[in-house]
């Protein structure tokens, strides 16, 4: 099935089944692979993209759903006010060890920001608890989100 | 010429238990297995007592409520469970004031409007449904006994204000409560089907909506 999939505002014209997962597309149609596969099955958030705004995971999310939306990836992200906040956070506070899942984990942060300026520890371990990071930089993330917070 | 036909006999017979070995998980995992029937309306006539008739209806329907697809929604805390084993939701969850997880990490991160299904994984779908959500707090279920849940049921400071009309059209309807009976693969269903729940729920409202103690 022909789509077009607006991507960080780019329009990419996609043949393929309405079944396969977003993430799928994003990496190997599209050729954007700051997304990251984890687990397949939406339990660790790697593959966390925006459609509409809206923080999902791009594993279990089949393309149909997402086509005619906006969708946006960590390669554009920086391009929002969260996101720009939350990338340069990330910096600052040195929050990346392997860095395998800090697309997804950036992701979920701008999406919380988004929603919620200014979050408690709580509120953010709410968000931040389907984003699991195997080298365990969960007090980094908490810190950088609120040194993001902050403006 | 006997002992190869033995040997033979014996190859066939092993392919043909791998074959069934093999199956097995697969009729397991069919959607809609397992959940039996629920008993028809008719089976109660015999209690002559309508109190006590409303009371045995509603244990029967009881018996979908209870049901993992259904009370997983209806935890005793503000994180849904899941599984057959009613195991804390993973990732871990919480409703959030909107019922539907906090802004960031809602249902719909996961939950589609349809089940969706899931390559390779012992994971064989993903719920969904277009109003999946954590039911109210005044309606957890988990943890209370059948008669505690009928009394929560009727009370409409309790049941979104519904009337006994309202239950019978919610139970026999709703799109999310009928999600139960097409839970996806891997899960299990609950007995009966929507129309049999809605039945029973109609009888036992017209028996007088009794609870059982």
């Amino acid at each position: 099935m022909p789509y077009n999939l607006t991507v960080n505002g780019k329009n990419y014209a996609v043949d393929v089944d309405g079944d396969i997962p977003l993430l799928w597309v994003l990496r190997d149609t599209i050729g954007l692979t700051g997304t990251k596969f984890g687990c397949g099955i939406a339990m660790c958030g790697a593959c966390t993209v925006h459609v509409d705004g809206q923080a999902v995971r791009s594993c279990v999310t089949p393309v149909v759903d997402a086509a005619a939306k906006q969708i946006t990836t960590i390669e554009a992200i920086g391009d929002t006010p969260e996101g720009k906040r939350v990338q340069q956070a990330w910096l600052d506070i040195d929050v990346v060890q392997c860095g395998y899942c800090q697309s997804g984990q950036i992701m979920s942060a701008a999406a919380l920001l988004a929603a919620n300026p200014k979050p408690s520890d709580d509120d953010i371990d709410a968000v931040m608890a389907g984003n699991i990071c195997r080298c365990g930089t969960y007090p980094r993330i908490r810190a950088a989100i609120k040194l993001a917070a902050q403006g | 010429m006997t002992k190869r036909t033995l040997t033979l006999s014996l190859v066939a017979a092993l392919a043909a238990a791998g074959l069934v070995a093999a199956l097995a998980p697969i009729t397991g995992y069919a959607e809609t297995s397992g959940g039996g029937a629920l008993k028809a309306v008719s089976e109660f006539s015999s209690i002559a007592d309508a109190k006590e008739r409303s009371k045995a209806i509603f244990a029967e329907a009881s018996r979908v409520l209870t049901h993992p697809r259904c009370i997983n929604c209806h935890p005793a805390t503000r994180s849904p469970t899941q599984g057959e084993d009613m195991h804390p939701h993973v990732p871990l969850m919480i409703a959030a004031d909107s019922s539907m997880g906090p802004a960031g990490l809602a249902c719909s991160s996961c939950h589609g409007a349809e089940n969706r299904g899931i390559v390779g994984s012992r994971l064989k779908s993903i719920p969904g449904n277009a109003h999946w959500q954590l039911a109210p707090e005044s309606m957890a279920w988990q943890g209370l006994t059948v008669g505690e849940i009928c009394r929560q049921v009727k009370d409409t400071e309790r049941n979104g204000n519904r009337s006994h009309a309202d239950l019978v059209k919610h139970m026999g309807e709703d799109h999310l409560v009928g999600w139960a009976w097409h839970p996806g693969e891997g899960r299990s269903a609950p007995p009966g089907s929507q129309p049999e729940l809605a039945a029973l729920i109609a009888a036992w409202v017209h028996t007088g909506a009794e609870c059982p103690d």
